[in-house]
């Protein structure tokens, strides 16, 4: 085998040139694939880590049809506090939970005294949110980073419209669940940054302030975000709470529960798609390269040594290692097209961190994209070039192998 | 025993609606550590024995058994085989690879084809590179060194897998007389050495000569078989 090797590199070195450029072709697409999936990726975990940080969740569980009717915020469909007992339990029992936060989400009018509009507020307990959506935090422009009952945080587009201040006393009006109208006096505490997304330009007071206004005795919850552990493992964690939610079913035996990732809940999951749609296909653009290169170069080696072909054949050389031959001259192509491509690509992705990429994603501006480029990546495209590599030698090196040493030997 | 035994070989060529007749009820024995030449014009059908000999092509009717195996049967793979075990072939353009050494070229079917240990490698080529007179000339490429060193070291890389039998198709055609004279000489040392035997294809008929056993061949038939003159 090390002299199967040892013949596929002098051929390689035969032909300095054509070498050359091949691998340099396959170099450049390699390097430029791990530029796209590293600056896609980074701007991908960022934009999914701003959605779901700053105001989603990893993933949320709400009462059956919350859903549906989410955009209405309807009050009737929030879990009772029994019903939140029992999930706050599971979760409590579920490992891969780092934290989770119940809301209480309703709509009301938001009146400065002089002037009234529409406010989306949630109903949270503000420690337990500031754990499950810690950019929460970040997106206080002004005011303290707490938040007590009888404060409200209210968005920044709205203090801006309505001219309202920190510390400023504001009326939230809302219509509770059986039709009634209820006020409350809040001081502005803390002016909120947009987020992008679902429920980025709420506002937020503490939750027994949201079930005095909606006049509940005790506080129903419309929601439950909840931040995993480790993100990665969020399909799984979704089947698991799922299936230990699937047990509770109300009287005419449905579930009451809806789990739901943050994927199903904000509309950049298409986004996201669409990064993996394009890197699937930059992928693939990097395939017909090697493909194309490397099955040319091969055709031309086999055409040009018929004779030699015949010569090795006709002394005795089976079919297999002729075969080998010209595989491995493919495979050792696409080894050094790909570590040095790799190397390029390290060097790249260092340099653009160095360089700084500074971008804009909805409201928030002058975010720094890093790019980082993971093990598997520089795996999994290695290991595509070199088994396409190999791939499109077959074609060539079984041409050669069957050919008959008489005709080759005849070849001018 | 007869190393090679023919017996009514044909062979017949089909181009379009016209049948050419390369070989026609050829019988002929060889028999081992002899020195053999099929001559003719061209069109005789040299090349057509040689190949049929050297297991590259079937014969059209006939049988012929080399080394105790009936070869017309042999597949694709056992043909390669056997090729690799009892044959040894000298190309009329020599036929090194251009990528390896004279030294590795004679290397080459001890690797790819016998699969030998290396210190029975390294002991085999070198006694060839003495014989041959090319030891000093091991490091180089087939670039690097004239037409009859070439033909030398193919001569070497033919005997170095031990074979029964050396064929060799007009040998010295892109030779100048005093080399080719030389390759025949080294050829029939070689023959003498190593007890191998050596049969080639040439019309050059002063290097006719140097055979001990010829073959005439016209027209695709076996008209003569002479004995040469120059047998020790």
């Amino acid at each position: 085998m090390i002299n199967l090797f040892k013949i596929a590199i002098r051929n390689l070195i035969r032909y300095k040139r054509r070498t050359l450029l091949t691998a340099s072709l396959i170099t450049i697409g390699v390097v430029f694939v791990l530029v796209f999936v590293s600056i896609t990726g980074s701007f991908k975990a960022m934009m999914i880590g701003q959605i779901t940080d700053s105001m989603l969740g990893h993933l949320q569980i709400h009462r059956k049809g919350y859903v549906a009717s989410i955009d209405n915020l309807p009050l009737n469909l929030n879990m009772k506090p029994k019903a939140y007992t029992k999930i706050e339990t599971l979760l409590a029992a579920t490992p891969e939970v780092e934290a989770f936060s119940p809301r209480l989400k309703f709509g009301g009018m938001f009146s400065n005294f002089t002037e009234t509009t529409n406010i989306r507020l949630n109903g949270v307990y503000p420690e337990k949110e500031f754990q499950t959506v810690p950019l929460l935090t970040s997106r206080i422009s002004e005011g303290k980073k707490v938040l007590n009952r009888g404060e409200i945080m209210i968005p920044t587009l709205l203090a801006k419209g309505l001219k309202v201040k920190l510390g400023d006393t504001v009326v939230i009006v809302a219509t509770n669940a059986d039709g009634s109208v209820n006020g409350k006096q809040f001081i502005v505490s803390g002016i909120l940054e947009s987020a992008t997304g679902p429920g980025g330009r709420d506002g937020y007071v503490h939750i027994e302030d949201a079930a005095e206004i909606l006049r509940m005795s005790e506080a129903e919850i419309s929601e439950v975000a909840i931040r995993l552990k480790d993100f990665s493992s969020l399909p799984a964690a979704v089947r698991q709470l799922e299936n230990k939610a699937a047990g509770d079913v109300d009287k005419e035996g449905r579930p009451m529960f809806e789990v739901h990732s943050w994927e199903q809940l904000s509309p950049f999951f298409n986004i996201a798609r669409m990064i993996d749609v394009m890197t699937f296909f930059i992928k693939i653009m990097l395939i017909a390269i090697v493909l194309i290169s490397i099955m040319n170069v091969m055709i031309m080696a086999v055409y040009e040594r018929i004779r030699e072909i015949g010569t090795i054949a006709a002394i005795g050389t089976l079919p297999g290692k002729i075969r080998s031959m010209f595989i491995i001259e493919g495979l050792c192509l696409g080894v050094v097209g790909a570590i040095i491509g790799d190397f390029i690509g390290i060097a790249v992705v260092v340099i653009i961190n160095m360089i700084g990429i500074h971008f804009d994603f909805a409201q928030q501006k002058g975010m720094l994209l890093t790019a980082t480029l993971q093990p598997a990546d520089l795996l999994t495209i290695s290991v595509i070039v070199i088994v396409v590599a190999v791939a499109a030698s077959l074609q060539p090196a079984i041409k050669a192998s069957k050919m008959e040493p008489i005709e080759a030997l005849r070849h001018v | 025993m007869a190393l090679i035994k023919a017996q009514d070989i044909s062979k017949d060529y089909k181009t379009e609606d016209v049948v050419v007749h390369a070989l026609q009820d050829v019988d002929f024995e060889i028999e081992p550590a002899s020195f053999v030449s099929f001559v003719g014009p061209s069109g005789s059908g040299k090349t057509t024995i040689l190949n049929l000999i050297g297991c590259l092509d079937k014969p059209t009717a006939g049988n012929l058994r080399i080394a105790d195996t009936e070869v017309v049967g042999l597949g694709r793979k056992e043909s390669a085989a056997f090729r690799g075990k009892h044959l040894g072939f000298i190309f009329q353009d020599f036929n090194l690879i251009p990528v390896l050494t004279v030294y590795e070229n004679i290397e080459y079917p001890l690797i790819m084809v016998q699969n030998i240990a290396p210190q029975e490698r390294k002991e085999r080529i070198s006694r060839l590179l003495a014989a041959v007179d090319m030891t000093d000339q091991a490091h180089k490429y087939p670039h690097q060194i004239s037409g009859g060193q070439k033909q030398r070291v193919a001569v070497a890389r033919a005997l170095v897998t031990n074979p029964a039998l050396v064929l060799a198709d007009e040998p010295t055609a892109n030779l100048d007389s005093h080399t080719a004279y030389a390759v025949i000489g080294l050829m029939k040392k070689m023959r003498d050495d190593f007890g191998t035997t050596f049969i080639f294809s040439t019309h050059d008929t002063k290097i006719v000569g140097e055979a001990e056993v010829i073959f005439r061949l016209e027209d695709g038939r076996l008209i003569a078989k002479e004995k040469g003159g120059t047998k020790p």
